[in-house]
């Protein structure tokens, strides 16, 4: 159990915050020191809005142990609406729910706890859009 | 109870997992007979969701019904029976994930299913002071019924939660709130138990209604109104019958509770119980609406609130997902793997 580790991701798991190069304005996740366009150290904290569509998934079957308790799951590839992709795993729904091309939104969700003593890792997973309609 | 400032709700968030698990599929595991289950189905939290998870959702939804920014908050408070770790703040992890940290007052509040209403109540105070511009308070749970329980039917998952800032500025302004409480054992759950105790027939009488009506009465006494003058009202919905029949008793007839009860068709969602109820009026109400809310906490107390909605709901209650599209997005599961995702079976 690597408590620093998950205490140093945190911001970025949990809210989905990346960096952009306040030079020439590309957008990472995560986040980069040094801004693989332009090569600046210039590059500051951004904030995604969570939104992007799936341009590929697979299901998964053989998970890490810390994700058995989760089977089955889908990790999918995400383009977010800002542009760059991210890999990233499904929740709510499962593989053959999904579809290239489906809009999917950021949300918090627990990624793994290290048994009944440890710490729980919280981070971005992507599910379809809630749809909703108010009465 | 007022404060010197008026204050009233801002902005406000619902969530209910997507999981249900039918009553007659807990009756058939067990051996109850079917006809006589409390509801129809309640609602079970996903493998990956919990309480913290649960309140990022509602916090992120009354985030944007509100339009502000979250850095304005001046409080994050939770309240919970189900909290994730018995000892590090659910509220820290929901005010770092929707980026309120770290100016901000962040506490767990317990009361069991009241835990939710009574950090609305302190909000209304910390805002109603001065001491805050906004502040936010949710009720979550992820409810724990033993195996074979009666509760074990109705507790269910889910919340809501409301921003608290000055009348002005809200789409429901908070006339006044009133807390009665007495040392009622009705229900409790000791250290390192997995599933609470209850007193059976005793959570009815000298517990549940005693407490919402002497709650519900002593605030419109204090503020000199009847149920006629209410639109809605909402009471604590540990079943269906509970708040229908303290209705009743009340004089508020069955069309102004009917819109606010939600635990038919989700279970009993604890500290998220009747304030998940409150944000499906929200939902609903227009402009002069007065609401009426009463929670209920075994151990025991209620908190009533008196609320008017303004002109302001109608532009922000669309912002974000509906207490129906929430009931609405279902996944049907069996007891099997509701046993597993309630960790009642483990790998």
């Amino acid at each position: 159990m690597n408590v620093p580790r998950h205490w140093r991701e945190q911001i970025r798991r949990y809210r989905l915050v990346g960096s952009k190069c306040t030079d020439c304005g590309r957008l990472s996740f995560p986040n980069r020191a040094v801004c693989p366009k332009c090569n600046s150290r210039n590059n500051e904290n951004y904030q995604y809005a969570g939104r992007g569509k799936i341009i590929s998934f697979t299901n998964i079957n053989s998970p890490p142990k810390e994700h058995k308790y989760n089977l089955p799951y889908a990790v999918a590839l995400i383009e977010l609406m800002e542009g760059p992709v991210i890999t990233a795993q499904i929740t709510d729904a499962r593989a053959e729910e999904l579809e290239i091309g489906m809009e999917v939104e950021m949300v918090t969700r627990k990624i793994m706890e290290y048994n009944d003593d440890g710490i729980i890792c919280y981070g971005y997973k992507f599910r379809p859009i809630v749809e909703y309609a108010h009465p | 109870m007022k404060p010197n400032k008026s204050v009233g709700i801002i902005g406000y968030g619902a969530y209910v997992p997507k999981y249900r698990i039918q009553n007659t599929e807990i009756a058939r595991v067990w051996g109850n007979d079917p006809n006589l289950v409390p509801i129809r189905e309640k609602s079970v939290p996903g493998a990956d969701e919990d309480s913290v998870t649960i309140a990022i959702e509602i916090a992120r939804n009354a985030i944007i019904r509100a339009g502000i920014n979250p850095s304005d908050l001046r409080a994050v408070w939770v309240g919970s029976e189900s909290k994730p770790y018995a000892v590090k703040p659910t509220s820290t992890i929901v005010a770092e994930a929707i980026a309120a940290t770290p100016f901000v007052n962040a506490a767990d509040w317990e009361f069991a299913c009241k835990a939710g209403s009574e950090t609305i109540q302190a909000c209304i105070a910390f805002v109603g002071s001065g001491m805050a511009k906004y502040a936010l308070g949710i009720g979550v749970d992820t409810a724990q019924g033993a195996p074979s329980d009666a509760l074990e039917y109705t507790a269910a998952a889910g919340g809501a939660g409301y921003i608290i800032g000055s009348a002005k500025e809200s789409l429901a302004i908070i006339e006044a709130s009133i807390s009665y409480v007495t040392d009622t054992p009705d229900f409790w759950r000791r250290q390192h138990e997995h599933y609470p105790k209850h007193g059976n027939r005793f959570t009815g009488e000298p517990s549940y209604f005693k407490h919402v009506l002497s709650s519900s009465k002593a605030l419109m006494e204090e503020l000199g109104t009847k149920p006629e003058d209410y639109n809605y009202a909402i009471f604590h919905q540990p079943n269906r019958k509970f708040p229908l029949e303290v209705a009743k008793i009340l004089g508020f007839p069955k069309e102004k509770i009917l819109d606010g009860l939600v635990s038919p068709y989700i279970g009993n969602t604890y500290a998220g119980s009747a304030l998940l109820g409150l944000a499906a009026v929200l939902d609903k109400a227009k402009e002069g609406d007065k609401i009426f809310c009463t929670s209920y906490g075994s151990g025991a107390g209620s908190d009533s609130f008196s609320l008017e909605v303004t002109d302001k709901l109608a532009e922000r209650k669309g912002k974000a997902p509906s207490v129906k599209s929430y009931i609405e997005r279902r996944e049907e599961i069996d007891y099997a793997k509701y046993a597993r995702y309630r960790k009642k079976i483990r790998a």
